[in-house]
């Protein structure tokens, strides 16, 4: 592992005067004109006024600026010189950016406990909105076309002993939109799986609500054919004493973008996102996330773990942490780390840091991309283990620290039989 | 009986400035049954021959030999020496993260033994092993040397030269960082693999400390690289009372005349 960076927020000393420019007693304020009310996208408002364009002297660079709207209109045509998508390879999207995205959107069964209730709703639903708006052109452009919304909720007060499946199979590769709501309602407890397979080239928006005290895990496995195109934004709202964790699994298709958020909307909040990738040759798969401090005392932490192999395999990590003004007592930490196992495999790691106050309990980042160390393997291999058993042995502990976040035996089983046969692949 | 040869061996390392010669003419002779102490200051090139002998890539061999019973070791991967029976209990052992001992000791088990051990009678024999060395049970379920301490580090490298059974053990400073207590444990654990006759043992030490506790056949002196002194016990006990400064005056010509021979 090389470049290993590691920031530590400064715990802001009060000071009786400012006497740098855009440092008050409360720490660093990254811009004087940030100082006039940034507001959550999500905070109150979000939903009946369609349009935020960053609004007036939010600068381009804070992710508080950045375009929220559900309608396409307000995007424009993607050039690839954009900050969000200049990692991603336009050509490959199918149309997910440009077309009228009509084909028939994958099918959703869901199954789980009976007590879950499952609808599938239309357009008009009031609870489509409550938890997302899209922040870009190509989930705008499936807002605008989904046809339906499955919406899954998991009841008040349950407590789910066994997971939630959401089966979502592609049938056809004409450009689709999907729609999904998940509701975690008031002091409930589950799991649910969001498993895509087949082959599909679809945008998906997934609205995710964790209301007060719920406790709720979002798996959402990618092990799409080789041919599927999917964008996938998932984005939470998280509700007092609430508990998301949210766990992305990108193995198969061959554009996969998966951009998931967590907001947190009242005090006492916690996310945990966990991320594994395993790109391929020719594979792309991209991971920008976003955690929004908007409120005080909140936790969030962010682990994503890659391994790539093969000409042109590429993989996307970017991840956004924003404490805001009003977010005192945060406590944030998150970090990326790539293992590159064969030549001519490419990762860009990108972790943003945005914070507004110094009055927080600890913020940090931390991002590495290498090769697989040398000292393991020699480790290993004078034991007397072979060296690919050596290198599988080291991969596989590399992505077992995601796998075992899941805590769904059948599906960490799953997995861990996933990555073993992405690692056969190596030795060919 | 077997025998681990190391003739005239000439090891370098690349460094940022160039090519710097560590090992300058090293000859060696160790019989399974055997104990030899290598003693030297730091720097004198010790920890280099362990490496070297285990096939650590960063230590390029330039001339010389390493023969075990004949069969040219210097010729074998990393993995194929372990196989062999050559056993480096590490200066400093690396954390490999995600993989748990159990895992990591049964599949260097099968690989060394070429079949899986028996799962019964494997499981009874780690246990065992691992109450002997004092190491608490739960490690066995913990990653390989993960958020082990320095000590623990080294009692479970024991672990591994009891349960692999090695021809060869080569003891890269295990002494070092370890407290009295930890010391004698780690000692009977090499006494132990070595009453069972069928093993030779290379214990390279900056102290004499350890050779209370495990007592050499053969002392060996190691100062810039090479070899200055030979001799049984008593050299170990000589070497308590004088330390190294006689040698290093000897040796002080050979460390100056080193760099004008880089320059030339």
């Amino acid at each position: 592992m090389t470049e290993i960076t590691t920031e530590k927020a400064r715990i802001g000393a009060p000071s009786a005067q400012p006497f740098i420019d855009g440092f008050t007693e409360e720490g660093e304020s990254l811009s004087p004109i940030n100082a006039a009310g940034s507001k959550a996208p999500l905070a109150g408002a979000s939903a009946k006024s369609h349009s935020h364009g960053g609004g007036v002297g939010v600068p381009d660079s804070s992710r508080a600026g950045r375009l929220t709207s559900y309608k396409l209109a307000d995007f424009k045509p993607l050039t690839g010189m954009e900050e969000d998508w200049r990692f991603t390879p336009l050509k490959r999207l199918r149309g997910l950016h440009s077309e009228v995205l009509s084909g028939a959107a994958p099918t959703v069964v869901v199954t789980g406990p009976e007590e879950i209730t499952v609808e599938s709703v239309g357009r008009d639903d009031k609870r489509i909105g409550t938890a997302g708006i899209p922040e870009d052109r190509v989930s705008a452009n499936a807002w605008e076309n989904f046809a339906g919304a499955t919406v899954v909720t998991i009841p008040s007060e349950f407590e789910a002993l066994n997971e939630v499946s959401v089966d979502i199979e592609g049938t056809s590769l004409d450009s689709a939109a999907q729609h999904l709501v998940i509701v975690a309602e008031k002091f409930s407890k589950a799991v649910v799986v969001l498993n895509h397979r087949g082959s599909a080239v679809v945008s998906e928006n997934v609205e995710i609500i964790v209301e007060d005290g719920a406790s709720l895990t979002v798996i959402t496995l990618q092990e799409w054919n080789d041919d599927a195109v999917h964008a996938s934004s998932q984005q939470a709202k998280i509700g007092r004493d609430a508990k998301l964790k949210h766990v992305m699994v990108s193995l198969g298709g061959d554009l996969v973008r998966v951009t998931p958020s967590a907001r947190f909307t009242a005090p006492g909040g916690e996310a945990e996102m966990f991320g594994l990738y395993f790109a391929d040759a020719g594979q792309h798969l991209e991971q920008r996330l976003f955690v929004d401090h908007a409120v005080p005392n909140c936790k969030s932490n962010v682990l994503y773990k890659g391994a790539l192999q093969g000409r042109n395999a590429h993989a996307v990590w970017v991840g956004d942490v924003l404490i805001r003004k009003e977010a005192e007592g945060t406590d944030t930490y998150e970090a990326n780390r790539n293992l590159l196992l064969t030549d001519g495999a490419r990762a860009d790691s990108v972790p943003n840091l945005e914070i507004e106050t110094g009055l927080i309990e600890g913020a940090g980042h931390a991002s590495a991309t290498g090769r697989m160390d040398d000292e393991h393997l020699f480790y290993l291999m004078a034991r007397g283990i072979p060296e690919d058993v050596a290198r599988r042995l080291v991969v596989r502990g590399f992505l077992n620290e995601i796998i075992q976040q899941i805590k769904v035996p059948s599906i960490e089983e799953r997995l861990t039989e996933a990555v073993e046969h992405e690692l056969a692949l190596t030795d060919n | 009986m077997s025998t681990l040869e190391i003739k005239d061996l000439h090891v370098s390392i690349e460094t940022e400035q160039g090519t710097k010669e560590i090992l300058k003419g090293v000859s060696l002779t160790i019989r399974t049954g055997e104990t030899h102490a290598i003693m030297g200051p730091n720097g004198s090139g010790k920890s280099t021959l362990a490496s070297t002998i285990a096939g650590h890539p960063r230590y390029n061999v330039t001339s010389g030999s390493i023969t075990l019973d004949g069969e040219d070791v210097l010729e074998m991967s990393v993995d194929e020496r372990a196989r062999a029976g050559v056993f480096l209990a590490m200066q400093y052992p690396v954390e490999v993260p995600g993989v748990s001992m159990t895992n990591f000791l049964r599949t260097a088990k099968t690989a060394i033994d070429g079949e899986a051990p028996k799962l019964r009678t494997w499981t009874k024999d780690v246990k065992a092993a691992m109450e002997q060395l004092r190491i608490d049970a739960d490690f066995a379920q913990r990653n390989v040397n993960e958020g082990f301490s320095g000590g623990e580090k080294k009692r479970v490298e024991i672990l591994q030269l009891e349960l692999f059974k090695p021809r060869f053990a080569i003891l890269d400073e295990t002494d070092s960082g370890l407290d009295v207590d930890a010391l004698k444990v780690v000692s009977e654990g090499v006494n132990r693999a070595h009453a069972e006759g069928q093993m030779g043992t290379l214990l390279i030490t900056h102290y004499t400390r350890i050779l209370r506790y495990i007592k050499p056949d053969f002392v060996h002196v190691f100062v810039d690289g090479q070899v200055v002194e030979e001799g049984g016990p008593e050299l170990a006990d000589r070497l308590e009372e004088e330390g190294y400064d006689r040698y290093a005056k000897g040796a002080g010509s050979a460390a100056i005349a080193a760099p004008a021979a880089a320059q030339a």
